[in-house]
């Protein structure tokens, strides 16, 4: 199995590792069991831009390069913008991902979905889409 | 790249200069069949033979018992299906293993019970050594075989062969060892050692992968697995891999000499499992004392494995580790699961296996180079925030 440079570039390198202190809407997503745990932190301007995000993951190499890399696509971005970000975009700005390490991409942009949604909670806003899950069930 | 260390050792060697140069001639110049009559084929013959005895003489046994097969693998299968399909024909349908056997002795074992046999799956304590008592509950009158590994490759953990030969003998069932691990780094004396069947692999000792034997003492009958063009005494089909058979013989040899040696290999893992479990929130994983002399397994909490072999990897280390990400089956090692370490420190399971070619100064330079590499992964951990916040119910 082999990761392509973008994605060592960003395992190695992770942009927008951290917290966020009073962050307008924090997704955490996964499971520890079967592997995987991703944290996501949003700051959002009044105008639904996202001005701010940070992530923390415990995970493989492709678990890590994804969330650095989906930090880096919404950042600056408007929520609804976010909230269209699928996986298949991640991998593809990374230029791709061994296929049993999809899931993992899938993760990053449920971890996203979760923080927005986190937001619409906080601020009374009704969740009007859908988070697809990237493990099964239990 | 300040330096590289291959610390993979139980996956695989490298194949030793001896064992090479002993191997050369074989291809070049004494490449007959051994069925062949004439001078070409009698000549690979003798060399097939000397093999056998050289392998026979370090093991303890005579060379007719020995048999080369394509690896330990094969030499697993053959034993297990082997035994289990002639004992049948005695009555007895009931198999003894492990929870920690290699997948090649653990999916024989699943197949044969798909095709009517039972199976009892016997467990392991905290170290990993195979409890003696659920194994003397589980044979019985029916058993026809016992396969238990000498020596665990992920955890290095060494079992109790003897006794286990002593329950299965005491019920009439055939033992048989899976070495593959053992061989070449603990002294095994066939002649005391009263297992029915053994295997063993080239590729763990500095022979060239592809290459193995499976032991089968005088006496004991099981069925082909391999049928063929009457090589091996009948016993496997297939023209005989001289070149490869001579290197397993010599790296036998070399690892023979060499078992004086290994004192020094242990210094240095119990150098890297004392320095390493200094980290917090890291523990050995296997028998501290009863273990093989180049393994070291550890598992470090609120990380996962594949991220910290990308980060070995990238500083020249090579190394291994039995965390769910890295299998294909994204499940963590059963051996870990086994010896009930919880799934969260079996996802940063990290095995370390060393060998005669390692040196002090690679054993410096591993236990430099992967604390900070568990530092940086745990501060991008969410589960170390919550220990470093003291919310961790588990630290
Ligand atoms: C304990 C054990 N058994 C069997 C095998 C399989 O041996 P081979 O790779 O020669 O088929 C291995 C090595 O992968 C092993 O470690
Ligand atoms: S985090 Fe487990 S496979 Fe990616």
């Amino acid at each position: 199995m082999k990761y392509s440079e973008k994605v060592m570039d960003h395992f190695t390198n992770p942009r927008n590792v951290g917290e966020i202190e009073n962050a307008d809407g924090v997704g955490v997503v996964g499971n520890a069991k079967c592997g995987d745990i991703m944290k996501m932190y949003l700051k959002i301007d009044e105008n639904d831009v996202i001005t701010d995000c940070k992530f923390k993951t415990f995970g493989c190499g492709a678990a890590i390069a994804t969330s650095s890399m989906a930090t880096e696509l919404v950042k600056g971005h408007t929520v609804k913008e976010a909230l269209a970000l699928t996986n298949s975009a991640v991998v593809e700005a990374l230029e791709g991902l061994p296929p049993v390490k999809v899931h993992c991409s899938v993760l990053a942009e449920e971890a996203i979905k979760t923080a927005v949604a986190d937001y619409y909670n906080k601020i009374g806003r009704e969740i009007d889409f859908e988070i697809e899950k990237a493990h099964d069930e239990e | 790249m300040a330096r590289f260390v291959y610390a993979d050792n139980a996956a695989t060697t490298p194949v030793s200069r001896e064992v090479i140069e002993e191997m050369l001639p074989c291809l070049e110049e004494c490449y007959g069949n051994p069925s062949s009559l004439h001078q070409k084929g009698r000549e690979a013959k003798e060399i097939l033979d000397s093999a056998r005895e050289r392998i026979a003489k370090v093991l303890g046994c005579d060379a007719s018992e020995i048999y080369f097969t394509s690896g330990g693998t094969e030499s697993d299968n053959w034993a297990i299906r082997g035994a289990a399909i002639k004992m049948k024909a005695k009555g007895r349908t009931h198999i003894v293993t492990s929870k920690i056997e290699h997948h090649a002795v653990l999916h024989t074992c699943d197949a044969l019970e798909r095709e009517g046999f039972t199976v009892t799956r016997i467990g392991v304590d905290a170290d990993g050594v195979v409890d003696l008592e659920e194994l003397s509950r589980a044979v019985n009158e029916k058993t026809a075989l016992v396969a238990i590994m000498y020596a665990n490759n992920e955890v290095g953990t060494i079992e109790p062969i003897r006794e286990i030969c002593d329950i299965a003998h005491s019920k009439g069932a055939l033992v048989f060892t899976d070495a593959v691990q053992a061989v070449g780094n603990v002294k095994i004396d066939l002649s005391t050692l009263p297992v029915d069947m053994l295997s063993l692999s080239g590729h763990k000792l500095h022979a060239p992968k592809g290459i193995g034997a499976l032991f089968v003492r005088k006496g004991v009958s099981i069925n082909n697995l391999i049928e063929g063009g009457g090589q091996e005494k009948r016993r496997r089909g297939g023209t005989e891999n001289v070149a490869f058979a001579v290197g397993l013989a010599a790296a036998l040899e070399m690892a023979e000499k060499r078992l004086c040696e290994l004192p020094r290999v242990e210094k240095m893992r119990d150098r890297l499992i004392d320095e390493l479990t200094k980290i917090p929130y890291s523990k050995l994983n296997g028998h501290r004392t009863n273990r093989l002399p180049g393994n070291a397994n550890i598992g470090f909490e609120f990380i996962e494995g594949e991220s910290m072999l990308l980060w070995l990897d990238i500083s020249g280390i090579c190394a291994s580790t039995g965390s769910a990400c890295s299998s294909a089956s994204l499940d963590p090692s059963h051996v870990l699961l086994a010896m009930g370490v919880p799934h969260e420190r079996a996802h940063g399971s990290l095995r370390l296996s060393i060998s005669h070619d390692t040196t002090d100064e690679d054993i410096d330079y591993i236990i430099e180079t992967l604390p900070p590499i568990v530092e940086k992964l745990r501060n991008m951990s969410p589960l170390w925030e919550e220990v470093v916040k003291g919310n961790n119910k588990n630290a």
